[in-house]
């Protein structure tokens, strides 16, 4: 395999689906059927159209309780952070843990990548391509696993319906939470990672090639 | 490779670096050996052996776990003489009632539709090539479809949730595991190894081109 020419520069347009090249102007993969562009220049507005739903679903996802607990006649709501701090304050500090990580951690840690990767796309970056690449595919991969939070709440309302001696039903949160999760997720599969590697060759091609 | 080279070859002997867009000329490696992209290292091209009947075997059972896994209780509560036992239906079909039924619905869709379906549509994609008839009517456009699909398939996610919420309610109540949960955690292992033996380009390729004659192909 030989270093890299891209297919836009050899006059061709790729199918990011199946890999296919076609001539340039070619609308619909011949092979797939997927609508081919070059570089997919509308990536960055959808990119952020879905950041801002995303964002606008996590707030009310902190804010409001994630489950209604009712053992006997008290009743407690749970936020996501409360109900984490309750399991570490009850001894299971690992399981707090990876709520914090999958619900806390990922969600806002994926806001930051996304955006910081659809900046950098437009204004050029320190980071290596390989490194914005790879915070691509890490963002890609983990934001799945935000749903682990929902998938609890729905287990625990099924599970618990035990008449006074316990029950425990869905808030609010568990929907705007998963809706977030949905969003980012559509944000992130968005973005088109070939802008990160054209800007490259764009930094580079200033200097030393014509 | 000069420029001029790719540039006149048949474009259908291209390849294209989904991620990055480098350009190389497709070139089968052996078994179980990966063609990478020089550029962004992500893998272009992974062929192993029977990997058509690996994967259709792999889908099979993923079928059989998820359906079963539908009908069995997964986690399983008792606290003061009350008992209960929840079915994954139980679990998706939680949210009744106002807006969060929708989100009972999108449960449903991402525990236990997509996983059916990618499995579905794995079979009766793959299981002709193997077998080497034509490819079944549709079968570009619903590979196409389960490829989307990938992402959304979430059972793995539902089994950590499940380890989760039994620590959560641990000081609440008493829950065991019912024979659904470990369904999920073999359906875990199966999804990997599933993807392990993918490798999409082949598939494509077969899709296009007809198995055997991308078997003769390989030698290139």
């Amino acid at each position: 395999m030989s270093a890299a020419v891209t297919a836009r520069e050899a006059g061709f347009v790729a199918c990011t689906r199946c890999t296919r090249v076609w001539p340039m102007g070619t609308e619909r993969c011949g092979r797939c059927g997927k609508p081919l562009v070059s570089r997919d220049t509308h990536s960055l507005s959808r990119v952020w159209a879905w950041w801002v739903a995303g964002l606008m679903c996590y707030f009310p996802a902190n804010l409001y309780p994630m489950l209604r607990t009712q053992v006997l006649f008290t009743v407690s709501e749970d936020t996501i952070v409360g109900g984490a701090i309750e399991l570490a304050l009850h001894g299971a500090p690992f399981v707090a843990l990876i709520i914090l990580v999958a619900s806390v951690a990922i969600p806002i840690g994926k806001f930051a990548a996304i955006a910081w990767l659809a900046i950098s796309v437009r204004r050029g970056s320190v980071a290596t391509p390989h490194a914005r690449h790879r915070l691509y595919e890490i963002v890609e991969y983990i934001g799945r696993w935000s749903m682990i939070d929902v998938f609890v709440v729905a287990i625990l309302t099924a599970l618990v319906q035990l008449n006074l001696a316990a029950s425990i039903k869905p808030g609010p949160a568990a929907l705007a939470f998963a809706l977030s999760v949905i969003f980012t997720m559509l944000s992130a599969q968005s973005f088109d990672p070939r802008l990160i590697w054209d800007r490259a060759d764009d930094d580079n091609d200033s200097g030393d090639r014509a | 490779m000069p420029r001029i080279d790719i540039a006149r070859a048949d474009l259908a002997e291209l390849i294209a670096c989904p991620q990055c867009d480098a350009l190389y000329r497709a070139k089968m490696p052996a078994h179980g050996e990966r063609a990478v992209c020089a550029r962004c290292h992500t893998v272009l091209i992974a062929p192993r052996k029977r990997a058509g009947m690996i994967i259709i075997a792999l889908s099979g059972a993923s079928l059989v776990l998820v359906l079963g896994a539908v009908w069995f209780p997964f986690l399983k509560i008792s606290r003061q003489g009350f008992v209960n036992e929840a079915t994954l239906l139980d679990a998706a079909l939680s949210f009744t009632g106002g807006p969060l039924l929708v989100l009972s619905l999108a449960v449903t869709a991402l525990i236990v539709l997509v996983p059916l379906a990618r499995a579905i549509l794995t079979i009766y994609v793959l299981g002709p090539l193997v077998f080497d008839r034509p490819a079944p009517p549709g079968a570009l456009r619903l590979f196409a479809l389960a490829e989307a699909l990938r992402p959304w398939s979430m059972a793995e996610i539902f089994a950590l949730g499940c380890a989760v919420a039994l620590v959560k309610v641990a000081d609440l109540a008493n829950l065991s595991f019912g024979p659904a949960f470990w369904m999920f955690a073999a359906l875990v292992f199966l999804t990997v190894i599933h993807d392990r033996w993918m490798c999409r380009w082949s598939v494509w390729e077969a899709l296009e081109h007809g198995y055997t004659a991308r078997q003769r192909k390989v030698p290139a």
